[in-house]
């Protein structure tokens, strides 16, 4: 803790917010970064205009979110709500693979993949294109208000407002049919939910990547919080080596006095370009989110100044220590495959393949019965007993099918439904159910007047070459005896 | 605000109280956490004036904007309404003979009729509809009907009541009571015969024939019940006011008829539309075919005998 800035202690209990301008880089983290900005924004953006053919009766995009009709579409796999466990689970296939991520290699997620991180970067870049670099937007910011000025702040927060209306824009295309959206959106028909979605997006990604950017992972986010319980000594992090470095001293300095000075000329790169204008230097801390542009810009100048790269890298704590130590380094499968990323790799897949045999395994004709309740049975005038049934069938595929309903296990009893009278009723009856959805039928269960309550069961048999069958439980009731059948 | 000092750990300020021993570090919050504080007080302080919210003596304050939550109710039940409104017309505007031809609207008057059965039938009926044997309300879920099943009959039940005297084309029958008329063993014999109709009871050749002197104007020679003046089929599985013998002949002493009020100045013919079809989706319906014109003639006695 050599470096305290003490113009903390100026402003009492409230700490004014010191805006980042962090400088333009270039190397081989910058070039990782660009590429994964690249690769997800695509993803963000794109995913809702793939397609995807369903045949006739279901929607063709790719993935969709279809809240009004309730399924989840994402390519050749379809969620009804029921199944939502499949959503559920691949939420805890991403939360562990967070922690899988980080066991390996820190913070990878919030130095490059995090939405804030990519959406930051993107508004720090429009900076840059506007208002030049670092220098000059410091300039700029202690300007007077001139009409320049505004002009220019006028000028880059409408690109501001364009990059977060077209991020809300791409949201809502994942909850419709993207270009009829498009075109409803522009005419003004889409709903009111749409609209209303795109601005509160709007707002909120130009207020927390154009404006709040680094404050949101310091003092908004809990994952740099659960991180510190989660990093050790075995955690790749991005680490000044002060072993190295100190003492810090010009390269003048330095010359003079080789053996005095560290190699860390203290020319202040690496504070310059950190996207949450944090000093590495400083050790391990909460504001560092590991994107390695110190790591870019201190590279380029040991390079400059004929000294080995390096010095600010990514290691373990165990690794820096052992290297202080003078010794060899510890290979990089050692320190990515320990026995904590193996647990949670194993964890990680074993879900995943659960999922995965889950999803080969489903059904896609299902049965569920409600009986009625009240009145629990029904004598006719003819002594028979009829009980009442709610009989939803369920037709998964994207496509109308017939399926047969049967008694099992009810011994002279017979059913009809509202379409047909109970002279037609019969022991099967067929019903056509449209492609991809349920069909609710209230059936008429009639025994002959001796039938007690007893168990059995509806059984479901699709007519097509799958012959998926099914069968659901039910109970007959009857009156408990002869006697009260009066 | 004496001892702030610079804690040597973690190189941050101390806020300068001291409590046996314990200090505070200061940890500066920015700026903009205080404003959205003071933004959130600002809120409260609107949604106070603009809602009712303050206690006061004699009622708390109406807020500005003059919002309750029974002009909201009227409000979402005016939207209800209208959006119903278009169904509503539509069941109107057909006969209720001809509601089964479209599925779909039929579906539309059952649910209502579901709803209004609830609010207006199921304290006699039950909300199953299934009735009450002690009481005698009659089941709507079999299908057996004291006046008729099918959905036009129903409708003209439902709208006319059952010897509900204020609307004079009610459904109107009694039956005389018979206390005294029989000797106490011809009483048994009869309710015996009226047991043996359904196969309860063996054959009772003296019930049968005072059975044939006093009962089959109403309930027909074999007990087959007449729908026109609602005299109960006798030769089936369902009583309504219980099927043994005792209780069949307390019935014949002093018959016990039930009463329905009229729902014709109640309800508006649209929701007695969607009762009947309620009523008759039950499962107990029957199919409707245009009445004979015979079948409007009154009864004679002995129905009005004992007045």
């Amino acid at each position: 803790m050599s470096v305290i800035d003490d113009s903390v202690f100026d402003s009492k209990f409230y700490a004014s917010r010191k805006t980042v301008h962090n400088k333009r880089i270039d190397g081989p983290f910058r070039r990782f970064k660009w590429a994964v900005m690249a690769i997800t924004l695509t993803i963000y953006y794109g995913t809702p205009w793939l397609r995807w053919d369903r045949g006739p009766y279901a929607p063709n995009q790719a993935v969709l979110i279809d809240l009004a009709h309730r399924r989840f579409y994402m390519f050749s796999i379809e969620i009804w709500p029921q199944e939502f466990y499949f959503v559920a689970g691949l939420l805890i296939m991403a939360g562990i693979g967070l922690f899988l991520i980080t066991s390996a290699v820190g913070r990878a997620w919030c130095g490059y993949a995090c939405p804030q991180t990519v959406w930051t970067d993107l508004f720090q870049h429009v900076d840059r294109f506007i208002d030049g670099d670092r220098n000059a937007r410091i300039r700029l910011d202690a300007a007077p208000w001139t009409a320049g000025k505004i002009a220019r702040r006028a000028f880059k927060w409408s690109i501001y407002l364009v990059i977060g209306f077209w991020t809300g824009g791409a949201w809502i295309m994942y909850f419709a049919d993207a270009p009829t959206l498009v075109h409803d959106f522009w005419r003004g028909e889409a709903a009111m939910v749409a609209y209303v979605t795109v601005a509160v997006l709007t707002l909120t990604t130009v207020a927390l990547g154009g404006f709040m950017r680094e404050q949101v992972c310091i003092y908004m986010c809990p994952w740099p919080r659960i991180q510190t319980a989660m990093l050790d000594e075995k955690s790749l992090i991005v680490t000044y080596k002060d072993w190295r470095g100190e003492k810090r001293g010009s390269l003048k300095k330095a010359e003079k006095e080789p053996d005095k000075y560290g190699d860390c000329i203290d020319c202040m790169q690496c504070v310059a370009v950190c996207p949450t204008g944090i000093d590495i230097r400083e050790g391990p801390q909460i504001g560092c989110i590991t994107c390695a542009l110190c790591i870019d810009a201190c590279d380029k100048v040991m390079a400059e100044i004929g000294r080995p790269r390096g010095l600010i890298d990514y290691a373990t704590l165990e690794d820096c220590r052992s290297e202080a130590a003078g010794k060899p380094p510890k290979p990089v499968w050692k320190t990515l495959l320990h026995p904590r990323t193996i647990a949670y790799f194993l964890i990680w897949s074993s879900i995943g393949m659960a999922m995965l045999f889950a999803l080969g395994h489903r059904v896609r004709t299902t049965l569920t019965v409600a009986p009625d309740r009240n009145p629990p049975y029904m004598l006719m005038s003819d002594g028979s007993v009829r009980n009442a049934f709610t009989l939803r069938l369920r037709n998964m595929e994207s496509r109308p099918r017939q399926m047969e309903i049967a008694l099992e296990d009810l011994p002279g009893a017979k059913m009809w439904d509202e379409s047909i009278s109970r002279a037609q009723a019969a022991e099967k009856l067929t019903f056509t159910v449209p492609a991809d959805q349920l069909l609710q039928v209230r059936a008429y269960v009639v025994a002959p007047a001796n039938a007690r309550t007893r168990e059995f069961e509806f059984r479901i048999t699709s007519l097509d070459a799958g012959r998926e069958t099914g069968e659901a439980k039910a109970k007959f009731t009857a009156p408990e005896s002869e006697e009260d059948n009066d | 605000m004496a001892n702030k000092r610079i804690d040597q750990p973690t190189g941050t300020e101390t806020v300068g109280h001291e409590w046996d021993g314990i200090e505070e570090l200061n940890t500066p919050l920015p700026r903009w956490w205080l404003w959205t504080f003071y933004l959130c007080i600002l809120f409260a302080i609107g949604y106070a004036i603009a809602y009712p919210s303050l206690p006061m003596p004699g009622g708390g304050s109406q807020g500005l904007l003059g919002w309750t939550s029974r002009g909201q109710l009227a409000k979402d039940t005016a939207a209800a309404d209208a959006t119903q409104k278009a169904v509503r017309d539509q069941i109107a505007a057909t006969p209720i003979e001809l509601l089964a031809s479209n599925p779909d609207l039929m579906q539309k008057a059952i649910d209502g009729g579901k709803a209004a059965f609830k609010v207006n039938c199921s304290q006699c009926h039950g909300s199953g509809a299934a009735g009450s044997q002690t009481l005698g309300y009659p089941n709507l879920n079999d299908d057996d009907w004291l006046w008729g099943g099918d959905i036009k009959t129903i409708e003209t039940t439902i709208t006319h009541g059952i010897r509900y005297t204020a609307d004079s084309q009610t459904r109107q029958s009694a039956m005389p009571p018979f206390d005294g008329a029989f000797q106490p063993g011809q009483m048994d014999a009869i309710a015996a015969h009226v047991l043996s109709l359904s196969g309860k009871a063996k054959d009772n050749p003296e019930g049968a024939k005072l059975f044939a002197d006093n009962c089959v104007v109403c309930h027909g020679a074999n007990g087959e019940g007449n729908r026109a003046v609602g005299a109960p089929k006798l030769r089936d599985a369902i009583w309504l006011y219980g099927g043994t013998a005792a209780d069949v002949q307390r019935q014949v002493r002093g018959p016990r008829m039930g009463v329905m009020p009229a729902w014709g100045g109640r309800l508006d013919p649209v929701t007695i539309k969607m009762l009947a079809a309620y009523v008759h989706s039950l499962g107990g319906g029957e199919a409707f075919a245009p009445a004979p014109a015979a079948a409007t003639t009154p009864p004679t006695a002995p129905a009005n005998v004992s007045n």
